[in-house]
């Protein structure tokens, strides 16, 4: 038990003080790290839908985008500049609080998760995972598309100058002098990640563990025992598409804080896959496992970015960084799953061990 | 009303392709109940490698005449594409035939991006003029344009078709393909090899997608290493509009979708008043997807399949 708490502060203390060393490496490191996090936010939210509710949502990314164009809307001067009316009510445009777009992003996402949710209700199993990727696809299309005949998204070149986060004054986009100590702007963001994060796998934990959990596994496990039972599975996997989904929006809009810039190039049907390989591979439906499939996947290609300059040369320029990392979470996909089939960390199973105890 | 034919003919012209593709993948559903991610990717493959024979034969033989190049290119991509897929088979899919059903699933997207990465990789990710082989003397019927490149899109597609549904029907593996398909531990009792079965199927999905590929870069003077994954993605619509595992339900899904994306981009602008344009094309397919299985889970020719997914 003592043991455990040593761990405990160890794993905490090491957390904090990671972005400090990374960055006398530079700001680059700790931005993969910033950017690893999002990824563990994202990641633990499309685990509610595929690992507790046994959903497979190819699309998850689109709420990842509408959390972050959300927030690009909100915090760049686009809306004042192409509407007047908006321009006339703002003139010194919406500079909201973190407290105010967090839970705004939470509950647009949510909102969409379930509108999303509802007509696919019925649907399990690759039916599912096509038709939500679909959904994902229609979505940046028209991210892609809405900037006429009136213009909201900006098309394809995007919205910039976003604001970055305030909370308290305190301007995450610029570098804090704390008893003579620089702290920079990435590494603020960082803290504000794992808060985010922190609270996302409390929030994990506890759902886990409740009758909502309980009933999602249900009906994971079987769909048609779990309503006999008098689960609702309507308004549970609209529940699990909603909370799975929120997770996705703040996630999103802090991406967008942190990038400043928002495109659809950022919620291609390629990030949703490398979610769900995120989920797959550490585990699925084991939180620690999701973080380690999600910390792994994000930074690893990252990290290989420093080998791919060599390596490009070597090959002519075929080999470049950006198609060493495709290859390598292609491999990771296809290797993972032929030698470990429930994931790198997979979860105890709960249903055998109690059997065997009674 | 020169607009309407026009488009109907390219929408058939466009879903004769979704067809051949649709075939492939609702053969290999029918039987393993795997969605085939990668069955884009064969296709993708085999244009290109066709586009390289077709460079290098040209090249070797300057005389020849373009039919006879592109028949030899065919058959080369065809080979090329079978062995592909056999071995993509082989050795993503077969070892984890009793895991859970995510597994398969997690491997096929995998495979998808990394034949696109390969693709990449040798092909260089730039757009490629493929060439045009045959003579294209565009012809007029009743005020709409079609080409050769289309007419023969559309006979090959019924003869593969034709071929298909008499391989299913009448022969001695096509029987093997539709016990498998029933229950695969009764087929082996039965003296059916499943394994064989399966390895049958996926080659010949994979010739038909080369042939696909093939005149679907034809059809669209480039080729490209995305080029297989929004029609693939699209001819799984079709098999799942059609009624998935039913060869004929592939085909008639195959051909409406290509209808209604046509029509539709066609008039969209008209319709919504020049809100939403052409560039909405992609989306029909998902919203025809979308509507059908809500609708109607079955597809329009298939049996109740939704449950066992």
């Amino acid at each position: 038990m003592k043991n455990h708490k040593i761990q405990w502060v160890l794993g905490a203390v090491a957390l904090l003080v990671l972005p400090l060393i990374l960055q006398y490496f530079g700001n680059a490191w700790v931005r993969i790290a910033d950017l690893a996090l999002l990824y563990v936010m994202l990641a633990l939210g499309l685990n509610i839908v595929v690992g507790y509710a046994g959903l497979l949502d190819l699309g998850y990314v689109a709420f990842y985008a509408v959390g972050a164009y959300m927030f690009g809307l909100l915090a760049s001067p686009h809306l004042a500049d192409n509407f007047a009316w908006f321009a006339a009510h703002f003139p010194e445009g919406l500079h909201m609080s973190l407290w105010m777009v967090i839970p705004l992003a939470l509950v647009l996402a949510a909102i969409t998760g379930v509108l999303l949710g509802i007509p696919v209700l019925k649907l399990r199993g690759d039916y599912l995972a096509i038709v939500t990727l679909g959904f994902g696809e229609i979505i940046r299309i028209f991210l892609n598309n809405l900037d006429h005949p009136v213009n909201i998204t900006n098309g394809p070149k995007g919205l910039g100058q976003i604001d970055s986060v305030k909370i308290f004054g305190l301007d995450f986009g610029r570098r804090l002098e704390l008893f003579g100590f620089d702290i920079s702007s990435v590494t603020l963001y960082y803290y504000l990640f794992l808060a985010l994060v922190l609270v996302t796998i409390v929030v994990c934990y506890r759902l886990q563990d409740s009758r909502i959990g309980r009933a999602w596994m249900a009906i994971r496990e079987d769909e048609i025992a779990a309503k006999a039972m008098g689960i609702n599975t309507r308004n549970m996997k609209l529940l699990a598409f909603g909370m799975g989904a929120s997770f996705g929006g703040v996630a999103g809009s802090m991406f967008a804080a942190f990038q400043g810039f928002v495109s659809p190039e950022s919620f291609s049907l390629m990030e949703s896959v490398m979610i769900v390989a995120m989920v797959v591979l550490g585990g699925i439906g084991h939180i620690p496992g999701v973080i380690l499939g999600a910390v792994l996947l994000s930074a690893l290609p990252e990290v290989l970015r420093y080998v791919a300059g060599p390596l490009q040369a070597m090959t002519d320029g075929r080999l470049d960084a950006s198609i060493l990392r495709q290859l390598l979470i292609a491999l990771a996909m296809i290797i993972v799953m032929l030698l470990r089939p429930r994931g790198l960390w997979p979860a105890p199973e709960h249903g055998k061990s109690l059997a065997q105890k009674s | 009303m020169d607009i309407l034919l026009q488009q109907i003919i390219n929408g058939l012209v466009l879903g004769s392709m979704y067809a051949l593709i649709a075939l492939g993948y609702t053969m290999v559903y029918g039987i393993i109940q795997l969605i085939n991610f990668a069955h884009g990717e064969v296709l993708m493959i085999g244009a290109l490698t066709s586009w390289s024979c077709i460079g290098l034969m040209r090249d070797a033989m300057p005389g020849a005449p373009g039919w006879v190049i592109l028949l030899l290119a065919t058959i080369i991509a065809c080979f090329v594409a079978a062995v592909l897929n056999y071995t993509i088979e082989k050795v993503a899919y077969r070892p984890l035939r009793n895991s859970p059903r995510l597994a398969p699933l997690i491997t096929a997207i995998g495979m998808s991006l990394l034949l696109q990465t390969l693709a990449m990789i040798i092909w260089k990710p730039n757009y490629k003029p493929y060439p045009t082989l045959l003579p294209s003397t565009p012809f007029e019927v009743g005020g709409a344009v079609i080409t050769t490149t289309q007419v023969l899109i559309l006979s090959v597609t019924v003869i593969a078709l034709a071929a298909m549904v008499y391989l299913v029907s009448y022969t001695r593996l096509g029987r093997a393909m539709r016990a498998t398909a029933e229950n695969p531990r009764v087929a082996a009792l039965m003296g059916v090899k499943p394994d064989m079965v399966i390895s049958a199927t996926f080659i010949i999905g994979a010739v038909l997608a080369a042939i696909a590929g093939i005149m679907y870069a034809s059809n669209y003077g480039t080729a490209q290493h995305t080029m297989g994954f929004l029609p693939g993605l699209k001819a799984f619509t079709a098999a799942v509009f059609g009624g998935i595992g039913n060869l004929t339900g592939a085909v008639v899904g195959g051909i409406l979708l290509g209808l209604i994306e046509a029509i539709g981009s066609g008039y969209i602008g008209q319709l919504t008043g020049g809100v939403l344009g052409s560039h909405y094309t992609d989306i029909f397919a998902f919203i025809v997807l979308i509507i059908i299985l809500t609708l109607r889970p079955s597809g329009l020719l298939g049996e109740r399949v939704a449950d066992r997914a």
